[in-house]
């Protein structure tokens, strides 16, 4: 009987005490067990911990007090406080550079979501010869950039190009591609569009996850193609979209190399984007490291913000709990 | 009475017309339209090799011909071998695969660490702490190239491959998440056996949990390859001297030439040479490729 009452009241005492034992410890002290797991995992996530802090964190601390000097990059640097800034608010071809990469941007990666999801779709139906097109669609992906530049570059040629040849046989008159103010940057959106194979992987793989019992309940229902695409397939699809957008953002902004190897900002700044302009200051100009640097500020405080916002606007068109 | 069974046969039939039309509909949804949509983009996107390797294959005489021919009419094979005295492709070669494969080891190494310690270790905080690292995959590099190279020519670094491959050494946001994803789905049934038998956290990690991973090794050796052979900013930003330079710096050597004219048969030649061992290393673990890719959908 005693014993009973004791292992009852013990119950109810561990009951009642262990909340707020747990909270406690919560705030103030690990346990022993908790303090042990803690050093385990600093040795194994220790590595990346030292190489965020000496490859990103340290690095963006540096940018930002880089943005606040004069510096050539072998003299001492001379803090000069926001001369920087000023000089990117009254900068044209700054303004041209930012428009560029908007523009770009902005073309890219809807254009970008359409095609992929256009490519998962025709290659979620059952067709025995699928591999074949995923490798022929995959393949351009996982190919260097720098590569693609080049044979676009040799693809758009105004003379030896195939592409202007084909227009030309049509009856088009086509146009300089790269050559041209208003063509340079949607042939840079077209190479783009080239490596839309990984994206619309990554929307395959999420399209195979609806679960097929929804596509069947509304067909029965009588909901066509174009109906059950718009009620099914895309609310369930829009979390994976919302992740390709902010990436697809975040990679538009940093547009380089393209620029760097077919047009060399040209023609007429027409593709001077922002790192572009960036690296063009701080390693061709005799080097505006601090100007270069504030532009550094600049396109990390831009990414973050459309990040921002992309998100806070996802709660409005974004279904986490559908399936 | 004839009047109910005529009317019988008219539903049926009716039924059977409406199945039928079903079926013709559901014929073209799922195989007409997406075959046309499909072919026609791999068209599109074959027609960029397709041309890499006709330009490619033209003499100097018929690549200035206006209009282009639309196939080399007398392949020069000997554009290839050409194509590699314009830089010293072979160096260069050299380089880029050092650099690959030092890359290769330091991911192969750093990731499955990293990913032990935020996988398969309960510690306060550890989901909170992976959101970081999911975070940086967001963050513009470029953004850094200024401090990086500052930062890495007072280290002496510079004209080195140290800022290349070391920070592989450190693990790379994604290959950790991939590496996680694939540690999260081993059952802990062994670890945790082995554990009551007194193993320490280190034993496990290398003789259970390790074995265990080496496909999703796999993938990422693959991803770090291509990462360090398609680098072109990096190797622009550090390396300064031509026999530290790597293919990618190499193929800008046509456009410095000082004729105007570029050789675009020879430049095609070697792009075909550079994009080749990855073709063939996507023809050869083209799984691994798209099981990389496809862990990167999750939710």
């Amino acid at each position: 009987m005693s014993t009973q009452a004791d292992s009852e009241s013990d119950r109810v005492s561990t009951s009642v005490a262990q909340p707020i034992v747990t909270q406690a410890r919560r705030f103030y002290l690990p346990t022993r067990r908790e303090r042990h797991q803690l050093l385990l995992a600093a040795i194994f996530v220790g590595p990346w911990i030292i190489g965020l802090l000496a490859f990103t964190l340290y690095p963006i601390y540096y940018t930002v007090r880089l943005s606040f000097m004069r510096y050539g990059g072998f003299n001492e640097p001379v803090w000069i406080g926001l001369a920087n800034y000023r000089r990117l608010i009254n900068d044209d071809l700054f303004h041209t550079s930012l428009w560029n990469t908007f523009y770009y941007t902005g073309l890219a990666v809807p254009i970008g979501v359409v095609v992929a999801m256009t490519l998962a779709l025709a290659m979620n139906q059952p067709l025995p010869e699928i591999p074949i097109y995923r490798a022929i669609l995959f393949l351009p992906s996982v190919l260097p950039l720098f590569a693609i530049s080049f044979i676009f570059w040799a693809l758009l040629d105004p003379n030896q190009g195939i592409v202007n040849e084909a227009l030309r046989s049509i009856g088009l008159s086509p146009p300089n591609w790269f050559g041209d103010v208003r063509f340079a940057k949607l042939g840079i959106v077209a190479i783009a569009q080239f490596g839309a194979g990984q994206i619309a992987l990554v929307f395959l793989a999420g399209l195979k996850g609806i679960p097929q019992h929804l596509h069947d309940a509304a067909m029965i229902d009588g909901a066509g193609v174009i109906s059950r695409f718009k009620n099914i397939t895309l609310p369930l699809m829009t979390p994976v979209i919302l992740y390709d957008i902010i990436l697809g953002i975040s990679l538009g902004l940093q547009v380089f190399i393209q620029a760097f190897i077919i047009t060399k900002g040209g023609p007429a700044n027409s593709t001077t984007f922002l790192v572009y302009y960036l690296y063009d200051n701080a390693f061709r100009f005799g080097g505006n490291m601090g100007y270069a640097s504030a532009m550094g500020v600049v396109l990390f405080v831009i990414t973050f913000i459309i990040a921002i916002l992309v998100f806070q606007t996802s709660s409005r068109w974004v279904h986490y709990d559908l399936t | 009475m004839s009047s109910t069974t005529l009317s019988q046969i008219e539903l049926r039939q009716r039924d059977r017309q409406r199945a039928n039309r079903d079926r013709i509909t559901r014929r073209i949804n799922q195989q007409i339209v997406p075959r046309v949509i499909l072919i026609g983009m791999c068209a599109v996107f074959i027609l960029p090799f397709y041309w890499m390797l006709a330009l490619g294959l033209k003499s100097n005489a018929e690549l200035m011909l206006y209009p282009p021919t639309l196939y080399p009419h007398s392949p020069q094979w000997g554009n290839f071998d050409e194509s590699t005295q314009v830089f010293p492709f072979w160096s260069f070669a050299r380089n880029t695969l050092v650099i690959t494969v030092v890359t290769i080891i330091g991911a192969v190494i750093s990731n499955p660490i990293i990913a032990y310690g935020f996988s398969r270790i309960q510690w306060p905080g550890r989901d909170k702490v992976f959101l970081i690292v999911l975070a940086t995959v967001f963050m513009p590099f470029p953004v850094i190239i200024v401090a990086l190279f500052d930062i890495f020519s007072r280290l002496g670094w510079i004209n080195t491959f140290l800022p290349l491959v070391v920070p592989m050494f450190f693990g790379q946001a994604f290959w950790i998440f991939l590496m996680r994803q694939f540690m999260l789905q081993i059952s802990t049934d062994m670890s945790d056996a082995a554990r009551v038998d007194g193993a320490n956290e280190f034993q496990i990690f290398f003789q259970i949990i390790l074995p265990q991973t080496i496909p999703a090794l796999g993938v990422i050796a693959i991803f770090a390859g291509l990462h360090a052979w398609n680098d072109f900013l990096g190797p622009l930003l550090y390396l300064l001297d031509p026999d530290k330079y790597t293919l990618a710096i190499g193929l800008t050597f046509f456009q410095s030439t000082a004729t105007y004219d570029v050789l675009f048969n020879l430049l095609m030649a070697a792009s075909t040479l550079v994009v080749l061992p990855v073709i063939v290393l996507f023809l050869l673990f083209q799984k691994s490729f798209i099981e990389g890719i496809s862990i990167g959908s999750i939710k």
